[in-house]
Parts: structure tokens; C-alpha cells; sequence
């Protein structure tokens, strides 16, 4: 039989106080098995420690149970212990006599009845624990980010320069995101484009940084340090190399579609440059929207392209990459305009989004930064902006703040006194949330200096009468009916998780949250790093946020990322599952709950992927035969234990 | 002399990351339940096999509780939600041979649910003592 110690730790009074170490001590001597048992006042101080090393090496003990707080406290001390003296650290386990015993009894008696069947059942269990080594898995040295917005091109950045091979996928023909649409930023009034360009160049030219534009993440395998992905590089039928930015091509492309860019305030052409500063610097042939790739269909924009860099035979490709960890950072797109209707969004050409109202105050928007109405060009001259459209609002729509909307449609409302000063802007609002660095002090500044009006409650009705927008609302701090003749309407907008991240975060196996939203691992404590390890988050596909806040994101999870990619190999909890091969029939249903996807079929029996398993003892839990169970707390170990534990 | 009060046994499933940790917050809030319980941690309350549940009967408990994450905030993504399926499914089968229904209990303890752990403890041995001993599954000694 193998030979355990047992150690009682008396806590000071915290435990002794309350059991009777004493006799918890003794009764332990006496349980098969158990040739040593002592008390002690702190057995996590030096001489505590020497105590349980010393035990271990003069009575060769096999295994030792420590009798003393909660495992989350000094169970790696303990183990550390027990391997100093030669013993396995999996050969210590803790048996928890002060949080679930001696801090919530009085009756000593009672308690000490209960800390001999907690220290007991630690006993049976701790005898039947392998010895066992952490899983060591090498690591592939570089990583892949998702999504190519700021957040994404941060911890691009981050990591590059931190000297390691960054893959950058972006979906859509350019990087930037949504910050490169917009004109200003708040607090500052930055420039937009004037603060993101450099940041996108430095992606271009950084040689640790691969670029993939017009590429979508297909399929992802692997673990943390090894995942395999599949990334279908979608044909632009434009050669970047040859391509010279003459812009023949766009003055002979028959067709004309809506400008995502510009988010329909303008028209492009099928073959197009998403903006002028787009990275990469080329042109895309949107191919659902080209008449046709046969030259007796069109062919315009091949012959007139002179460095012959159109390429209609061009087809998608798939690529495959080895990273060792991933960011995603597939960022936010707006609520759809379908579900505004009452606001008249959709409806009148007049009222806009937040982001449609950045591309009119844009410089290099479709007005060249003069704000007029898409409707007849005109200068408006009263502007209601009404913030929280979509946002908390349980009933009908998200029931989230959407965080960023009452800072730009501050924003918006001075821009807009900036361009037309003798314009008023209204800003119908449900709170103001204005936590921030400056922040408060900007929403001061639109009200004094640019006079800005707010109106506490919300709107009504939005119609549409005499060239005007007619807005009914309740100013609820005075209690009056207002109405306002606009000339146009502007909604902050709730934002959403970017479309197609619900399907991404599947292949990912990245939960998600209520609203959509990608999950972190720990709302407080592990806010960048998804649950699954290795895939990290960052920046508004996590949730509504700021420039400032992504970007100091994206620089977590890149530091994050760089921890496991600076290590050639990682270690993985070795407590894993373990099929009996003898009695598995190839049932599969531990392969079906299998929360990590760790479990395969191989020969038809069950196989356990080490390094995805966490341990978690679902499948051991669903398996008829007990074919599979988890090493270290196996059904003979939560037997054993529950027959101590109550006192057999 | 009137004959000493039955204090039942019960065996607590706990998982390792919510109600165990909540079980934890109680003793640092140093708030006072009974000692009537014996608290075995797994690492999930998916991992809770029936037969544990009948095992723990047939080695004389008087009441069961199984304890996990709420659901949404398994540790394990959806270990609880797994729990939950099979518990209604093991308490069915309880009632069906004749086992009182409130000897076996489910319950959601978050890491920061310390007071609702106690509460839950106090409420179970209460709702055990008029019960008496579980003789149903329990092996002849």
C-alpha cells in the first residue's frame, strides 16, 4: 500500500480555533494507508514546509495531503513543496479545512467531525493520483490578426515590431476600417485619415507584416502555438504590381453601384479604389457587380488599361498559414437602417447616420467637406441629431449603450457649427455619457462655444412635409411638446458585431455574448483573451468602444500574444482525459459534448487531442462504460471520496 | 429525554470555478451554515456522472447537491448547460423509485454568491431533517 503523509495546518487560530487539529491529526494516523500525520501552527511558513519535505524523505512517503485553507491559495506552494523532496507535484493534494470548514462552524465538535472526512476523502484521493508531467507543445512563432480596422493594425504593428510575422486579414479590398471613414476625431478634432494613414503605411512596408486584403479567414484548426488556417484570397482581377493608379479604368466601366465607402452618399464604379489613400494602393474588380470577365461582355476596362495589370483569369486562391496565436479584431458595423423605420431612416434622404454624416464633413467626402443635404444640396440650417438610436432600448432594439454616440454626436454638432455657422444644432439625448479624458470638457465646449442645444427625452415621430423634416419629440425636463422644422436628421446609430463575425467566431469557437458580441475570457480580469487559449480580442468586436479604448486593446492582446509566441514551448494542464480503449465503443457522444472539440474518433475509439483538452470531465461524465475519464478525479477517486466523506 | 435531532448527511458536488470559489467567499465572509455538509470539488458540473449521484445515496447520504456556474458563465463553455439535462433526467428517475424529491438538489452559485451558498446549505438541512434517513438507496450496513 502506498505510503501517504498527512500535514494539519492550525492556521494560527484560524483553523485550530474551531477543529481540533489534535484529534483531527490522530484520527487521520490511524486511516489505512496514512504512516505519518502532524499538526502544525502555519504549515505554509519555511519551517512548515521543511516539516512536509523532511516527513517525506525520512518516512519515504508516497504522497502527502495538506490540511489548511482553499487550494486556489497554496496548492502550487504545496506542490512545489512535495517536488522539492522528490515527490510528484500531482502526489500533494489539499484538503480544504478552513474556507469550507473552520471559518463557517462554531460547534467544534461538529467541525472537526467534518474536517477528518474533508482530509479523509483528500487521503483516497490523493492515493490514486498518477504522477504526471506537464503536456509541452512547441510553438510556430508567428501570428495571424483578423480584421484590418485599427485594432487590428495596432496589434499588427505591435507584434511586428516586437520581431514577429504578423498575417493581417482584411475582407475588404483596403485596410482601415471604419476610422478611415471618418472626418474628425473626438476630443482632439484630429484628423482622421491625417492620424490612421501613417499606421496603414507602416502595415504596407513593415517586412514582418504579410498583408491578405480581400481575404477571409475559411477554416481554422490546431491549438495554442500550432493552429492551422485556411485564408481564401479572393481575386481582385487587378495586378497590384502593374497596376500605376492612372484611373483609366473607373472613366470606362459602364457600371455604377453604391459606394460602401461613402455609405451610398456616393456612387463607384465595378472596377474601383475604395479611397484615394486605400492600402493596398490598387483597384478591385467587384466582380458581382461587372457585367462580365469575357471580353465580348465588356472587356472595357482591359483595354484601356496600359500596363495590361487587369487580369480576368485571375481565380480565388487558398491559402495555408501556421500561426501560433490568433487576434481577432473583426470589429463593428451599424444597426441595420431596416430596423430604424420609425426614425425614417431608409425612408428620407435626409436623415442620416453618424457615419454618412462623417463622409459629408469629410474633406475627401462626396461634398469635399461642406455639409449639404443628399436630398437638393442645400446648406441645412437646423440639424437634429438624436442620439441612443437603437441603444438601450430593451423593448424594440439593442438594450446596450453603445458607448461612443454621445461623445461623437458632440462631435458631429460642432462640425457641423464649424461648417455652417449660422446653422443650430439640436441633439435630442437620453443621458450624457461622457467618461473620458477630455471628454466631459469637449461636450462643455459644443454647448458655450458652438451652442449647441440639448434636449432631454425622445423622439416621436419623424415625417417628412414642405421640404422639411418635421421632428416631435418631449423635452422631459421641461415637460414641453417640441417641434422642429429640420432640414436634416442625423442618428447615432447603435453599433453591432461587423456582420459575418457570428460565423467567424463559430469556426473560432469563440463564444459570444448576448447581443453578439465576441466573449472575453473574464469581464474584469482576463478582458482581452477569449476562452479558448491562444485566440485573443480586441478592439469593438468585443464590445462598443472608442478609438483609445481598441487601440489600448489591441495592444493587450498583442502582449498577450507575444507571451506565447516569445516561449518555444508552452505547457498544458497534464489532468486531461484518457480513453480506456478496452472498454470504448466508438459511441461518439463523448466526442458530441465535448466542449473543446478534443475528442475525435480514430479506429473507431474515441481519441483525446491532450493539448485542446481542459479537463473538464463532460465526456467522462457521458460515457455509459466509464471509457473515458479524467486523470487525477476519476469515478474510482469520486467513489472513494464520497464514502469518506460521508464518514464509511 | 427527547430524542437528539437527525442531522442529515449530505454530499455537495462543487465545481472547482464558481461554487466551490462561492463556497470559499462564505468562509472568508465568515458567514455560518451548518456543518451537516461535506463538499467534494470537480472541475465541472458536467462532470458529474448519475452514478455519482446514486453512489453517494447508497453510501448513506441523505440529501445530494450538485452545484456548478450559472448558466451562460460555465468556465468550461457549456459543461452546466450539460448538468442541467442530466439532473432533470437523474431527479425524474429519483422520484420514479420512490426517492422524496427534495433529498436531490440542483443549484447555480456564482464565485461571488458566498450569502446564496449559505443560504442555500441552511434551506437544504432544514428541508432534510423532517425527512429523517435516506433508506431507499442506502446499502445494508
Amino acid at each position: 500500500m502506498k505510503r501517504t503523509g498527512v500535514f494539519i495546518c492550525h492556521c494560527g487560530i484560524n483553523i485550530a480555533g474551531t477543529v481540533d487539529v489534535k484529534k483531527t491529526a490522530k484520527d487521520l494516523s490511524k486511516h489505512p494507508g496514512v504512516v505519518h500525520s502532524e499538526e502544525y501552527v502555519y504549515m505554509c511558513s519555511d519551517p512548515g514546509q521543511n516539516l512536509i519535505i523532511d516527513a517525506i524523505k525520512e518516512k519515504k512517503l508516497d504522497n502527502v495531503v495538506v490540511a489548511c485553507c482553499s487550494p486556489t491559495l497554496h496548492e502550487t506552494t504545496f506542490r512545489n513543496t512535495a517536488k522539492s523532496a522528490g515527490i510528484n507535484t500531482f502526489q500533494c493534494e489539499i484538503a480544504n479545512i478552513r474556507e469550507q470548514c473552520s471559518w463557517v462552524h462554531k460547534d467544534m465538535d461538529k467541525a472537526t467531525e467534518k474536517a477528518i472526512k474533508i482530509t479523509k476523502s483528500a487521503v483516497e484521493r490523493v492515493r490514486r493520483n498518477e504522477s504526471l508531467e506537464p503536456i509541452s507543445i512547441p510553438v510556430t512563432r508567428r501570428a495571424l490578426v483578423i480584421g484590418g480596422g485599427i485594432a487590428g493594425i495596432q496589434s499588427a504593428l505591435d507584434m511586428a515590431n516586437s520581431g514577429f510575422e504578423v498575417i493581417l486579414v482584411e475582407r475588404s479590398p483596403s485596410i482601415g476600417g471604419h476610422m478611415i471613414q471618418l472626418s474628425e476625431t473626438f476630443p482632439t478634432l484630429d484628423c482622421s485619415q491625417c492620424i490612421l494613414t501613417p499606421k496603414m503605411v507602416e502595415v504596407s512596408k513593415h517586412p514582418k507584416i504579410k498583408l491578405m486584403t480581400y481575404s477571409e479567414v475559411q477554416d481554422i484548426s490546431g491549438y495554442v502555438g500550432n493552429f492551422k488556417v485556411k485564408i481564401l484570397k479572393k481575386p481582385t482581377y487587378v495586378d497590384p504590381d502593374k497596376c500605376t493608379l492612372c484611373d483609366e479604368c473607373t472613366k470606362v466601366c459602364p457600371v455604377v453601384v453604391s459606394n460602401e465607402f461613402d455609405i451610398g452618399l456616393t456612387g463607384r464604379r465595378a472596377i474601383y479604389i475604395p479611397f484615394p489613400q486605400a492600402i493596398p494602393a490598387t483597384y478591385t474588380l467587384d466582380i458581382k457587380n461587372c457585367p462580365g470577365l469575357l471580353p465580348i461582355a465588356c472587356g472595357k476596362c482591359a483595354d484601356v488599361c496600359e500596363p495590361e495589370a487587369i487580369d480576368y483569369d485571375m481565380k480565388p486562391e487558398i491559402i495555408e498559414e501556421e500561426v501560433g496565436a490568433i487576434i481577432v479584431a473583426t470589429g463593428y458595423d451599424l444597426y441595420d437602417k431596416e430596423n430604424l423605420a420609425e426614425y425614417g431612416y431608409g425612408k428620407y434622404a435626409d436623415v442620416l447616420d453618424g457615419l454618412q454624416f462623417e463622409r459629408l464633413c469629410s474633406a475627401s467626402g462626396p461634398t469635399m467637406g461642406k455639409v449639404l443635404r443628399p436630398s437638393d444640396h442645400k446648406e441645412p440650417k437646423e440639424v437634429v441629431f438624436i442620439q441612443c438610436a437603437g441603444s438601450r432600448d430593451p423593448e424594440l432594439h439593442c438594450a446596450y449603450c453603445s458607448k461612443i454616440c454621445c461623445m461623437y454626436t458632440a462631435k458631429h454638432a460642432m462640425l457641423y457649427k464649424h461648417h455652417v455657422h449660422d446653422g443650430q444644432a439640436y441633439i435630442f439625448y437620453i443621458d450624457i455619457r461622457s467618461g473620458g479624458k477630455g471628454y466631459e470638457e469637449f461636450v462643455q465646449r459644443a454647448v458655450e462655444e458652438d451652442s449647441v442645444l440639448y434636449l432631454r427625452g425622445k423622439v416621436s415621430k419623424i415625417f417628412e412635409e414642405k421640404g422639411k423634416i418635421k421632428v416631435w419629440g418631449v423635452d422631459t425636463l421641461t415637460g414641453k411638446d417640441i417641434e422642429i422644422d429640420a432640414d436634416m436628421v442625423v442618428l447615432a446609430t447603435a453599433m453591432r458585431p461587423s456582420k459575418g463575425a457570428e460565423e467567424l467566431a463559430k469556426k473560432l469557437k469563440i463564444a459570444m455574448d448576448k447581443d453578439g458580441f465576441l466573449a472575453e475570457a473574464h469581464p474584469k480580469l482576463r478582458p482581452v483573451e477569449s476562452v479558448t487559449s491562444g485566440l485573443f480580442l480586441a478592439g469593438a468586436a468585443q464590445a462598443p468602444k472608442d478609438i483609445p479604448e481598441a487601440v489600448a486593446q489591441a495592444s493587450g492582446a498583442a502582449a498577450k500574444a507575444i507571451a506565447i509566441l516569445s516561449q518555444e514551448r508552452l505547457f498544458h494542464a497534464p489532468t486531461v482525459a484518457k480513453v480506456n480503449l478496452n472498454l470504448c465503443t466508438g459511441c461518439e457522444m463523448c466526442v458530441h459534448v465535448c466542449p473543446y472539440d478534443a475528442i475525435s474518433l480514430k479506429d473507431g475509439k474515441a481519441e483525446v487531442n491532450e493539448v485542446l483538452c481542459e479537463g473538464c470531465g463532460t465526456c467522462s461524465a457521458t460515457c455509459l462504460r466509464a471509457a473515458i475519464q479524467v486523470k487525477n478525479l476519476t469515478p474510482l477517486q469520486v467513489h472513494e471520496m464520497i464514502r469518506t466523506s460521508l464518514g464509511g | 429525554m427527547m430524542a437528539e435531532e437527525f442531522e442529515p448527511k449530505i454530499v455537495a458536488f462543487l465545481c472547482k470555478w464558481c461554487s466551490s470559489a462561492g463556497s470559499d467567499l462564505a468562509g472568508v465572509s465568515r458567514m455560518q451554515y451548518p456543518p451537516n455538509v461535506v463538499p467534494i470539488q470537480v472541475m465541472c458540473s458536467g462532470s458529474v456522472s448519475p452514478l455519482y449521484i446514486l453512489s453517494a445515496f447508497n453510501k448513506g447520504a441523505d440529501g445530494v447537491l450538485v452545484s456548478g456556474c450559472h448558466p451562460g458563465d460555465c468556465h468550461y463553455i457549456k459543461g452546466n448547460y450539460y448538468a442541467r439535462r442530466r439532473i432533470a433526467l437523474v431527479k425524474q428517475l429519483l422520484e420514479y423509485i420512490g426517492l422524496e424529491p427534495q433529498r436531490f438538489q440542483m443549484s447555480w452559485v456564482s464565485a461571488a454568491e458566498g450569502t446564496k451558498y449559505t443560504e442555500i446549505i441552511k434551506d437544504f438541512v432544514q428541508e432534510l431533517k423532517p425527512l429523517g434517513p435516506q433508506t431507499k438507496l442506502r446499502r445494508a450496513q
